[in-house]
C-alpha cells in the first residue's frame, strides 16, 4: 500500500514533537515547580501519532491518565498543556485538573480522566449522540493494557456494539500496571484483542516496534467514516516509571530482556530512519525541525513559569459560575 | 381535578422529551409494558427508539453513557427501579458528574437527571429498599430533590432537567399512586430547588419532612388538627441544596422541631445536618430536645412481621408532638391496612 509522503512526515513529526515535550517535561520536573502526577509517554509516542494521522481532524478524542502523547498527537495546544501541568491559570483547565485532566474542545479532544476506565462510557455515550445527531465524525478511545480489566470497560464495548456506534478503541498495551506485569493481571494465553472480538467488536493487533507496518496497517483499516465500533491493540514500550520523570528499570521489575530489546529498537528512531533512508526526509531537515521544535517547547515552558496562577477571588468566582 | 403522581411522571417526562428535541430516556426497563410502575409507558411509540430504549444490567457503563451523551447535547433522563441498582455507578457519578465541570476548568457541563426509586413494603428487604440521599448528599457537585405530593412532580421536575447539575430525583415508590385534588386554577410553585414547601402554618411546633414521610405527616392531619396543635409543617423537596434559613424561619418561632425521615437511617442523615445547622445559626433555638425519627441502625428486614415496628408511624409522631408540646392527642387507631403495602389495591409480586 502506498503512503503518501506528507502522512508519513506528520506522523513522524508528532512523534518526535511528543518525544521532546515529554523529556522536557521529565528534565524540568526536578524544579519541584510542576507538583502534580505526571504520566509520560516517553516511548509510547508512536500508537497515538498513527492513529491520529489516520483520523480526521474533526474526530474526537477521550483519554485516560497517560494522555499527553494522545493531546498533542491531536494537535491540541502545547502551551495550555504545560500550564496546565505547572498548575496555572494559563492552563487547559486553569489548573484545577492537572496533567490527568486535559482538555481542548477545539481540537474536539473532550478530556482525560485519571480514574482507569472512566473515561471509556464517556466516550461511548459521545459517539451515541454523534450517531443520533448524524454527526459523520468518530470518537477515538484511549485505554491501556489494565483498563480492559475495568467491569465498565466490558459494560462499555458491549453497548457500543450492541448500538453500532462510530469508535475506535485504541489500546496502548505496554505490558504494566504501574509495577504488575501483564501475566499477572491476565490469563497468559489470552489476547486483548481477542477478548474484545469475544464481546463482538472487529479487533486488530500490532506492535509499535515495527512503526511503518503499524502505519500502513492502520491507514488500511481506518475509513473516514465508520458505522461500528473497532478495536486496536498496539504493543508499546514506556521508557520511564509510571509516574514520574525518572527511569526505573534498576528496580528489576521488568526483564532485562525486554528493557534492552526496546532499547534497542525505539520505534522513533527507526521511523526517523526509515525517512532518511528513503530520501522522505534529509538529515538536514530532520535536525532542522529538531531544533525549531526545542524552541517552541522552550517557550512554552518558558510562559508556563511566568504565567500566574488563579488568584482566590478569581477562583472563588469560577466556582460560583 | 384528580392527578396521579405516576401519570405526572409520564406527563412530565413526555412534555421535557417534546420541548427537548434531544433529550433521551433510558435505564433498565422503561419499555416494559408497565414501564417503571406505570411512570412511562408508550414513551418509545412516541419518541422512538433510538430516544427512548431499554438497556443492559451495565448500571456503571451505562451512567458514563448518559453523561457522555450530554456533554454532546443529549441530556439523557435515566431511571433505576431501585436505588439500591445504582450504587454500582457510583464512581461515575461522583468522579464523573459531580467533578467534570470542576476539572476541567468549568469550560464545559456534564449532566443527567437520574430518577432514583426508593422501595418499601412486601419484603424488599434489605437490598430493594434503601436510600442513600446522605451519601450523595456529601459530595460536591450533585443536586438532591424528593417530591412528595403529585403536584410536586411536574414543576420539579422540568426544573431538575433544566439544571445544569446532575439531579437526582428520589421517587419513593409508595407515592405512585397518590392521588391530588387541585383546582384547575392552580398555579404551580416553579421553583423547588434550594427551596421549601410550607404545607402547614402554625406556631406550636415544627414538622420537617419530605418524600413518602411528608404523605405520613399529611395522614396525620386531622388528628392533630382535632387536637389542637398548630404547627408548621415544612415539606422540603430540596434535599440538597437545602434551604436552612426557611427552615431557620419556622423553628425560631416554635422552638420544637420533630423531623420525619422513614427512609433512612440516623447517622450522618439529613436531619442530622439540618439540626447540626440550625445549632450553627443559633443554638438556642430549639426551646426543646430536636427530635429525628428514622428507621433503626441495621438494614431492613423482609418478613412481613419484622418490618412491623421498623418504619415509624403516627404513634411515634404523637408520641413526640405530645412530648414537645405537652398537648395530648387522643384519637381512633385504625387497624384496617396491612403496614407493608402502599394502598389496599397492592397485591405484589415486587
Amino acid at each position: 500500500m502506498n503512503i503518501k509522503k506528507n502522512d508519513i512526515i506528520n506522523y513522524y513529526f508528532t512523534a518526535q514533537k511528543i518525544r521532546n515535550v515529554e523529556l522536557k517535561i521529565a528534565k524540568e520536573y526536578q524544579k519541584q515547580k510542576m507538583r502534580c502526577p505526571i504520566h509520560l509517554s516517553v516511548g509510547q509516542e508512536i500508537p497515538a501519532s498513527a492513529i491520529s494521522n489516520c483520523l480526521n481532524k474533526r474526530d474526537f478524542t477521550i483519554s485516560y491518565h497517560r494522555a499527553h502523547a494522545h493531546y498533542l498527537s491531536r494537535g491540541c495546544s502545547l502551551e495550555k498543556m504545560i500550564s496546565e501541568i505547572y498548575g496555572k491559570k494559563t492552563g487547559c483547565s486553569k489548573g484545577l485538573g492537572g496533567s490527568m485532566h486535559l482538555i481542548d474542545l477545539k481540537k474536539n479532544f473532550i478530556g482525560s480522566t485519571a480514574i482507569v476506565s472512566s473515561s471509556i462510557p464517556v466516550g461511548v455515550g459521545f459517539a451515541y449522540s454523534l450517531k443520533l445527531k448524524k454527526n459523520k465524525n468518530k470518537i477515538c478511545i484511549f485505554i491501556g493494557d489494565a483498563s480492559v480489566e475495568e467491569g465498565v470497560f466490558f459494560e462499555s464495548l458491549n453497548l457500543a456494539v450492541l448500538k453500532k456506534l462510530p469508535i475506535i478503541f485504541l489500546c496502548e498495551n505496554n505490558g504494566y500496571s504501574v509495577y504488575t506485569n501483564l501475566i499477572n493481571r491476565q490469563p497468559k494465553k489470552r489476547k486483548i484483542y481477542k477478548m474484545a472480538e469475544g464481546i463482538g467488536i472487529k479487533s486488530y493487533y500490532f506492535d509499535s516496534s515495527d512503526p511503518i507496518k503499524l502505519f500502513k496497517g492502520l491507514k488500511k483499516i481506518i475509513k473516514n467514516k465508520i458505522s461500528e465500533p473497532l478495536f486496536v491493540e498496539i504493543k508499546t514500550h514506556r521508557y520511564l516509571e509510571h509516574c514520574g520523570p525518572n527511569i526505573d528499570d534498576h528496580l528489576g521489575y521488568r526483564k532485562y530482556q525486554e528493557i534492552n530489546f526496546w532499547n534497542n529498537n525505539d520505534p522513533l528512531i527507526k521511523l526517523e530512519q526509515y525517512l532518511i533512508k528513503n530520501n522522505i526526509l534529509s538529515q538536514n531537515s530532520v535536525k532542522t525541525f529538531k531544533d525549531n521544535l526545542d524552541i517552541k517547547i522552550n517557550k512554552a515552558f518558558l510562559k508556563a513559569q511566568n504565567d500566574k496562577a488563579l488568584t482566590v477571588k478569581e477562583f472563588n468566582k469560577l466556582l460560583n459560575k | 381535578m384528580k392527578i396521579l403522581f405516576s401519570k405526572e411522571v409520564e406527563k412530565t417526562t413526555i412534555s421535557i422529551m417534546k420541548k427537548n428535541k434531544s433529550a433521551t430516556y433510558f435505564g433498565l426497563g422503561v419499555t416494559d409494558p408497565k414501564g417503571i410502575f406505570g411512570t412511562t409507558i408508550n414513551l418509545k411509540k412516541k419518541f422512538g427508539q433510538d430516544r427512548v430504549f431499554d438497556v443492559p444490567a451495565s448500571e456503571n457503563a451505562l451512567t458514563g453513557f448518559g453523561l457522555g451523551m450530554s456533554l454532546n447535547g443529549n441530556k439523557p433522563i435515566m431511571v433505576h427501579q431501585r436505588m439500591d441498582f445504582f450504587l454500582l455507578a457510583f464512581d461515575q457519578l461522583i468522579n464523573n458528574a459531580a467533578k467534570w465541570k470542576f476539572m476541567f476548568g468549568y469550560q464545559k457541563k456534564m449532566s443527567a437527571l437520574i430518577r432514583l426509586i426508593v422501595g418499601k413494603g412486601w419484603g424488599q428487604g434489605p437490598t430493594h429498599s434503601q436510600n442513600f440521599q446522605s451519601l450523595f448528599a456529601n459530595i460536591p457537585g450533585i443536586k438532591i430533590v424528593a417530591p412528595s405530593l403529585p403536584s410536586t412532580v411536574k414543576p420539579l421536575l422540568e426544573e431538575s432537567y433544566k439544571d445544569d447539575e446532575t439531579v437526582l430525583f428520589i421517587e419513593h415508590r409508595w407515592l405512585h399512586n397518590v392521588q391530588e385534588n387541585i383546582s384547575r386554577k392552580k398555579k404551580f410553585n416553579k421553583n423547588y430547588i434550594n427551596n421549601v414547601q410550607f404545607l402547614n402554618k402554625g406556631v406550636d411546633i415544627t414538622l420537617v419532612s419530605w418524600s413518602i414521610s411528608t404523605i405520613d405527616i399529611l395522614k396525620s392531619y386531622n388528628i392533630l388538627k382535632e387536637n389542637n396543635i398548630s404547627f408548621d409543617h415544612i415539606d422540603l423537596v430540596s434535599i440538597k441544596p437545602l434551604n436552612i434559613k426557611k427552615i431557620y424561619s419556622s423553628v425560631k418561632k416554635t422552638g420544637k422541631l420533630i423531623i420525619l425521615d422513614n427512609t433512612s437511617h440516623e447517622f450522618c442523615s439529613i436531619g442530622s445536618e439540618i439540626i447540626s445547622s440550625l445549632t450553627k445559626i443559633d443554638p438556642k433555638v430549639f426551646s426543646k430536645k430536636p427530635v429525628i425519627l428514622t428507621i433503626p441502625d441495621y438494614p431492613t428486614p423482609t418478613s412481613y412481621y419484622l418490618t412491623k415496628s421498623y418504619y415509624k408511624d403516627q404513634k411515634d409522631l404523637f408520641k413526640y408532638v405530645y412530648k414537645l408540646t405537652q398537648k395530648k392527642i387522643s384519637y381512633q387507631r385504625k387497624f384496617d391496612e396491612p403496614h407493608d403495602i402502599p394502598d389496599k389495591l397492592f397485591k405484589g409480586p415486587f
